[in-house]
C-alpha cells in the first residue's frame, strides 16, 4: 500500500534530464552532419575523443566526490559539454587539445563547483576559452572547407590521414596543406582594405563562406527543433540574434568599407551555437524569460563589440562567460511579477 | 618650503570641513534604533526558564548585549543561535551542553488527583499558566505554558509531568523531502562517512 | 458570451476522464458504519451534541458548529452513535483525529425535514442561517463554510458571482456528472445563491472537455430568469483553481493576501450549489455527495452518491476494487490530492474522488535528481513564480529568503513538479517550508505573548511586594500603638471584666491541670515499667516525675485559686 507522506502530485510527465539531453544530442546531428560534410572526417573523430574523455573524467570526479556513478553518468549531460566542444573546436586540433579541454570542462568548471546544475560557468564555453588563450595556434587552424581545395569531398583528407593528423602532431605539416584562415580571421586582419575589397580578394570569403553558412544553417535546424520540443524557448537565442543583427546593421549601414555586414555576423562563426546550444544553457544561464532576453541582448551587444573591436576574431566564449558572470545579478531585477502582486517582488538575493 | 605650508593648509580646512559634516550628520542623522536588548530578547523563546543560567529571558538578553555567549539558551535551540549570530554578526556556535540539551516542544500536565493544593508550582510559573487555590487542585492552561519545567521541582508530590505537544492534523508539519542518500552525499556526511571508517 | 482571459503556465496532463463517465451516477450502499470527522472544513472542529449509545435518525444534527467559521454535522443514516473519539481521517500526515461512529439500522429513517418552499419572501439572515444549519460547505475542495461566503456584510458589494464547474483535475468528473445529471437543481441552487448576494453578473466557468454538461446547463438556463453566462474556458490545468479562474473569467487577479471577496468576487462550486438547493427546498441537510470512484484497479469506475462517512471500504467493494492490482489509493485528483494509507478513511464533504490507482497508473516516484534550472517549471507556474529559486530556498532553509520570493502565492498545484525533468518533489519543498514558516511565525506570537505575560506577572509581583511592605509597616505602626497602649493598660491592675472571659481562664486552667496530671501519670507508668524490667536510666525518671508532679500539684493550685472546683 502507499506510503504516508507522499506528497501530491502523483502523477508526473514522462520527462527526464537524461530525455532533455538526449534531445539535445539529437539536435545537434545536422551540425555534426554538415560539419563532416564541408570539413572532413575531423568532427566526428572529436566527438569520439571528447565523449570519451567526459566519461573518463565525470566517472572519476563522481568517484572521487563518492556520488552513485550509474545514476549521475546516465543523465547524459557530461556528453552534451563533450559534443558542444568537440564541435567548437577546430577539426583537425590535436587529440590532446579536446583532453585539455574535457578535463577543465568536466573537472574544473563543473565538478568542482558542484556538479551538475551547481556550475556557474558554461562548461564548454570555460574550456573553449580556456583551450583559445592557452594554444592559440592549434586552436585557430581550421582546415579550409572542401569547397576551396577541391571539386568535391574528396578533396578533403581521408580518415587515415585525418587521424594521423590528430594523433601524431610531428605531422603537423602536412596539415598546411588543409589548413586556412576562418573567414572572420580574414575580415579581421583585412587590414587597410575595405570590406568590399577583401571581400573580393579573399576566396575564404567568397567561395568558402558558404561552408560556414551551411554549418550555421544546420545549428539553426537543430535550435528550432529543441525549441519546437519547448526543450527551451526562444527568448535568449532570439533576442541575442536580433540584437546582433540590429548593432551590425547600424554599423554596416553607417560605414559599409569598414564593417562587415550583419549576414555574415550572423552566418559565420559560432553564432548559431552560441545563440541556440549555448546561451540556452540553463544552469548557467538566466532564469526568467524575461531575464533571458536580458542575457540574449547582452550575449548580442558583448559578441559584436569583441568581434569588432578585439583581439580575437570570434568572440561567443568571452560573450557567454562574461555574461554568465551577470546571471545572478540579471535574475535579481528580472523576477517576474507573481500572480496578486502589483510589482514584481522587492530583490533580495538570488541564489545560485 | 610653502607649496608644504599649503598643502598643510588645505589639509587642516578639508579635515575641519568633513568634520563638521560628518558631526552635523551624526546628530541630524542620529537613527533611533530599537536598543539592542529588545532586539535580542524578541528572538529569545521567553520560556523564561532561567537554564541559561539568569532569571529569565530579558536579563539574559541584557547579559549576551554585555558580551555573554549566545549559545546558552537550549529551548530556543540552534536556530536561536542561529537569528541571534545573524543579528549580531558573529559566528553561530553550537548549543552550550552545559545549560541544557534541546528538547521536543512540552507542556506540564498536573496528575490532577495526586495534586494537594500546595500552590507552590503557582508562584513558581513564570507566565502564570497555571491555576488553582490553596488546597484546591490545580491545573495547567496547555495553551500559555511555555514548557520551562521551572513548575516541576518545587511540587513536593511530583505529580507534575511533562508531555510533548501530541502531533494533530491541527499542527502536524511536512516533512522535508528526504533525497536518497547513496545519491547524493553531502560533505558533512561524507565526513561522517569518513569518520566511521577510521574508527 | 463574455470574453475569456488566460492566465500565466499551466498544463495539460491526460484527462483520464472518459472511464468514469460510462454510466450515471449510482446510489452507493449504506454502510454498517459511518464515520464522521468533525473536522472536515476550514476553521474550528464541530462540537458533538450527542452522546454514546444514542440512536439518532438519518439527517438529525449530531455536532454543533462551533464559532463563525465552522460547520455542523448530522447523521447521514439512521443508527446508533457507538463511539466518539479518534479514528484515521483523510489528512495528509496519516493522524487521528475526533470522528463521531454510527453503526446504521439500515431503516435509514429520516427525521423531520423544514424545507423553505418560498425562500424569496424570507429574511435573508433567517436564510443563510438555515443554511448553516444544515452544514452546508464548499464541496470543491477546501470545504469552506458556505454560510460565511453567503453573508458578508455591508462592506462588501459583490459584482461578480462565479460558479466553479471548471473541474480541471484530471480522472475527476464528480461536477461533470451532476451538471449532466441534475442541472436543474444547480440552477436552483445558483437562484438561491443571486437572491442572496444580488450580484450584478453571474458567470458559470467550465472547461471545454464537458460539452454535454454545457448543453444540460444550457438548456436549464432557458427558464431562467436570471442573467447568467456560460462562460467555457480551454482546458488546462489548473483552470479550476479559484485565483486562476477569476483571472480566467474577468482579468482580474485577486491581490496577494485577498479573498476573492474583497475585489467584489465570490465563487461558488456547482456541487455546493446543488446542495444549497437541496437544504432550502427539501431541507435536507449536507450528508451525501457525489464522488468519482476511478483509477485502473477498479472494475466499475463510475460517479457513486455516497454518504458522508462512508468507509473508502465501502466504496471501493461496491466497485469491484482488484486489491493485489491496487498500488496506490489517492483521494482527490492526482495532482492536489492525497495519498491515503487506510482504507476505512471516510468520505467528507470535499472528497469529490477516489482513486484507486495501479502502479502503472501512478509509479513510486523516481530518485530527485539535481536541478538544471531548465526553467519548466516557470513556464507552467500558474501563480507566475520562480519554483527553481523557491526550491533551493526551500532546500537550503532560507525561509526569509522564499517568504520573498512569493511563497505564500504558491497554490501547491503541482504543475511544477508534474514537468520537471528531475524529478524533484518541488511541492513537497515548498510545504515543508511552509509549515516551518508557519512554525516559526506561530512560536514567535507564543514567545511574544509569553513575554508579556511573563512581564505582567513581574509587574504584578512587585505590585504585591510593594503592598505587602506598606501592609507590613502600617501593621508596625499599629503593634507600636498597641504595645504602649499596653503599657498604659498593665500599670492598671488587671482585672477580669467579664464572666465570659473568666469562664474562658477557668477552662484553660483546667485543660492545662488535666494535662499536667496525664503527663506525670506516663511518667509513672513508665517509671514502673522500667523499674519491672529493670532499664537504665531510672534515677532520671524519678527526677522527671518529681518536677511533674510540682508542675502538677501547681497547676491543680492555679484552678482552684481561680475558683475551680475541688476535685
Amino acid at each position: 500500500m502507499a506510503l504516508i507522506h507522499l506528497s501530491s502530485p502523483h502523477v508526473s510527465k514522462a520527462n527526464s534530464t537524461a530525455r532533455v539531453m538526449r534531445l539535445v544530442l539529437l539536435a545537434t546531428l545536422p551540425a555534426v552532419l554538415a560539419l563532416t560534410f564541408f570539413f572532413g572526417w575531423g568532427s566526428l573523430i572529436q566527438i569520439f575523443l571528447a565523449c570519451t574523455f567526459a566519461l573518463i573524467f565525470e566517472a572519476c570526479a563522481l568517484y572521487l566526490r563518492q556520488r552513485s556513478l550509474r545514476f549521475f553518468l546516465s543523465d547524459g549531460s557530461a556528453l552534451v559539454t563533450a559534443l558542444l566542444l568537440a564541435l567548437a573546436i577546430p577539426p583537425m586540433a590535436p587529440w590532446w587539445i579536446t583532453a585539455v579541454g574535457m578535463f577543465s570542462a568536466i573537472v574544473i568548471a563543473k565538478h568542482l563547483y558542484g556538479g551538475l546544475g551547481q556550475n556557474p560557468f558554461n562548461p564548454a564555453m570555460v574550456a573553449y576559452a580556456l583551450l583559445l588563450i592557452s594554444f592559440p595556434v592549434e586552436m585557430t587552424q581550421w582546415n579550409a572547407p572542401f569547397v576551396l581545395i577541391g571539386d568535391s569531398w574528396q578533396a578533403l583528407p581521408s580518415l587515415s590521414q585525418t587521424l594521423a593528423i590528430i594523433f601524431n602532431s610531428s605531422q603537423a605539416l602536412a596539415l598546411d596543406a588543409y589548413t586556412g584562415a576562418t573567414p572572420l580571421e580574414v575580415l579581421k586582419h583585412k587590414g587597410s582594405l575595405t570590406t568590399e575589397e577583401i571581400w573580393r580578394s579573399s576566396d575564404v570569403l567568397n567561395q568558402g563562406v558558404f561552408a560556414w553558412y551551411g554549418v550555421s544553417a544546420a545549428w539553426l535546424m537543430g535550435g528550432i527543433f529543441l525549441i519546437y520540443r519547448k526543450i527551451m524557448t526562444w527568448h535568449a537565442p532570439l533576442s541575442m540574434l536580433v540584437t546582433l543583427f540590429i548593432l551590425a546593421s547600424l554599423f554596416y549601414g553607417g560605414d559599409p568599407s569598414n564593417f562587415a555586414d550583419p549576414f555574415v555576423h550572423l552566418g559565420v562563426g559560432a553564432t548559431m551555437m552560441g545563440a541556440f546550444f549555448i546561451a540556452t544553457d540553463p544552469v548557467s544561464g538566466a532564469t526568467s524569460n524575461k531575464g533571458k532576453v536580458v542575457f540574449g541582448i547582452g550575449l548580442g551587444i558583448l559578441i559584436y563589440v569583441i568581434r569588432t573591436w578585439g583581439n580575437y576574431p570570434d568572440a561567443v566564449a568571452f560573450a557567454v562567460l562574461l555574461m554568465n558572470l551577470s546571471a545572478p545579478f540579471i535574475d535579481q531585477y528580472t523576477q517576474p511579477r507573481s500572480y496578486g502582486h502589483k510589482h514584481s517582488s522587492p530583490t533580495r538575493g538570488g541564489h545560485r | 618650503m610653502s607649496s608644504i605650508l599649503i598643502a598643510i593648509v588645505v589639509l587642516l580646512v578639508l579635515a575641519s570641513v568633513f568634520g563638521i559634516i560628518l558631526g552635523f550628520a551624526a546628530v541630524r542623522f542620529r537613527v533611533e534604533g530599537d536598543p539592542i536588548v529588545e532586539q535580542i530578547d524578541a528572538l529569545l523563546p521567553q520560556t523564561q526558564c532561567g537554564q541559561c543560567g539568569y532569571p529569565g529571558c530579558k536579563p539574559y538578553a541584557q547579559a549576551i548585549a554585555d558580551g555573554d555567549a549566545i549559545n546558552k539558551c537550549p529551548p530556543g535551540g540552534q536556530s536561536t543561535i542561529d537569528a541571534l549570530a545573524d543579528l549580531l554578526d558573529v559566528d553561530a556556535i553550537p548549543l552550550d551542553a552545559e545549560h541544557g540539551e534541546e528538547k521536543p516542544k512540552t507542556v506540564a500536565y498536573i496528575r490532577e488527583d495526586e495534586c494537594i493544593g500546595c500552590t507552590k508550582c503557582i508562584q513558581a510559573c513564570p507566565v502564570d499558566a497555571i491555576l488553582g487555590a490553596a488546597k484546591q487542585m490545580h491545573t495547567v492552561i496547555v495553551s500559555e505554558c511555555t514548557g520551562c519545567d521551572l513548575c516541576v521541582e518545587p511540587c513536593p508530590v511530583d505529580c507534575i509531568d511533562m508531555i510533548p505537544l501530541p502531533v494533530t492534523p491541527a499542527n502536524w508539519k511536512w516533512p522535508a523531502p528526504v533525497s536518497d542518500p547513496s545519491l547524493i552525499l553531502t560533505d558533512r556526511g561524507r565526513g561522517q562517512l569518513l569518520q566511521g571508517a577510521s574508527q | 458570451m463574455s470574453r475569456i482571459f488566460s492566465f500565466h503556465g499551466g498544463i495539460h496532463p491526460p484527462e483520464n476522464k472518459k472511464q468514469s463517465l460510462g454510466a450515471d451516477i449510482r446510489l452507493a450502499p449504506i454502510p454498517t458504519q459511518l464515520i464522521l470527522p468533525l473536522q472536515q472544513h476550514i476553521g474550528k472542529a464541530a462540537l458533538p451534541c450527542v452522546t454514546i449509545g444514542e440512536r439518532v435518525l438519518k439527517g438529525q444534527k449530531i455536532a454543533e458548529a462551533n464559532g463563525r467559521i465552522s460547520s455542523s454535522l448530522h447523521a447521514p443514516s439512521s443508527g446508533i452513535v457507538t463511539y466518539i473519539g479518534p479514528q484515521p481521517v483523510p489528512h495528509a500526515s496519516g493522524l487521528e483525529s475526533d470522528c463521531i461512529v454510527i453503526d446504521t439500522d439500515g431503516l435509514d429513517e429520516w427525521t423531520a425535514l423544514s424545507p423553505i418552499l418560498d425562500y424569496q419572501s424570507m429574511n435573508k439572515m433567517d436564510l443563510i442561517n438555515h443554511i448553516r444549519d444544515l452544514g452546508i460547505a464548499g464541496l470543491g475542495g477546501a470545504g469552506f463554510p458556505t454560510d460565511v461566503k453567503l453573508h458578508l456584510g455591508d462592506d462588501h458589494i459583490v459584482n461578480t458571482l462565479i460558479i466553479n464547474a471548471a473541474e480541471c483535475e484530471p480522472y475527476i468528473t464528480a461536477d461533470d456528472a451532476l451538471m449532466r445529471e441534475r442541472s436543474d437543481e444547480v440552477l436552483a441552487g445558483i437562484e438561491i445563491i443571486a437572491h442572496l448576494l444580488k450580484p450584478s453578473h453571474i458567470l458559470i466557468g467550465i472547461e471545454d472537455n464537458k460539452p454535454q454538461a454545457i448543453k444540460a446547463l444550457d438548456h436549464a438556463l432557458r427558464t431562467s430568469t436570471l442573467n447568467i453566462d456560460i462562460c467555457v474556458v480551454p482546458t488546462k490545468y489548473p483552470s479550476g483553481g479559484e485565483k486562476q479562474l477569476i483571472q480566467l473569467l474577468t482579468g482580474i487577479e485577486v491581490p496577494s493576501g485577498s479573498i476573492p471577496a474583497d475585489i467584489g468576487i465570490v465563487c461558488q462550486n456547482v456541487g455546493t450549489t446543488a446542495a444549497i438547493y437541496r437544504a432550502i427546498f427539501k431541507g435536507e441537510p449536507l450528508i451525501s455527495r457525489v464522488v468519482t470512484l476511478t483509477g485502473y484497479a477498479l472494475g466499475h469506475r463510475q460517479n457513486y452518491e455516497a454518504l458522508i462517512g462512508t468507509p473508502f471500504t465501502t466504496l471501493l467493494e461496491a466497485a469491484e476494487v482488484n486489491r493485489k492490482a491496487l498500488f496506490r489509493l489517492v483521494m482527490g485528483g492526482p495532482m492536489m490530492g492525497i495519498s491515503v494509507n487506510d482504507e476505512r478513511i471516510p468520505v467528507i464533504k470535499t472528497t469529490n474522488c477516489i482513486i484507486a490507482a495501479t502502479k502503472d497508473e501512478m509509479p513510486p516516484a523516481q530518485p530527485a535528481q539535481p536541478c538544471i534550472r531548465c526553467g519548466m517549471c516557470e513556464q507552467v507556474c500558474p501563480a507566475s513564480l520562480l519554483p527553481q529559486q523557491l526550491f533551493w530556498f526551500a532546500q537550503g532553509r532560507e525561509f526569509e529568503k522564499a517568504k520573498h520570493h512569493n511563497l505564500f502565492d504558491c497554490i501547491e498545484c503541482g504543475a511544477c513538479a508534474y514537468v520537471c525533468p528531475s524529478n524533484i518533489p518541488l511541492v513537497q519543498h515548498y510545504r515543508f517550508a511552509k509549515s516551518e514558516i508557519r512554525t516559526e511565525e506561530f512560536e514567535q506570537q507564543k514567545a511574544s505573548h509569553a513575554r508579556i505575560r511573563f512581564e505582567a506577572r513581574q509587574a504584578r509581583l512587585e505590585r504585591e511586594a510593594a503592598e505587602k511592605e506598606l501592609r507590613r509597616k502600617e501593621r508596625a505602626e499599629a503593634a507600636a500603638k498597641q504595645q504602649a497602649e499596653r503599657k498604659l493598660a498593665e500599670a492598671a491592675p488587671k482585672e477580669v471584666s467579664t464572666d465570659e472571659e473568666k469562664a474562658t481562664q477557668l477552662k484553660q486552667l483546667k485543660t492545662a491541670a488535666s494535662v499536667a496530671r496525664t503527663k506525670l501519670k506516663k511518667a509513672n507508668d513508665a517509671l514502673k515499667n522500667a523499674r519491672e524490667k529493670g532499664l537504665e536510666g531510672i534515677d532520671k525518671l524519678e527526677a522527671t516525675i518529681l518536677l511533674l508532679e510540682q508542675k502538677a500539684n501547681e497547676a491543680q493550685q492555679a484552678w482552684i485559686d481561680a475558683g475551680g472546683e475541688q476535685n
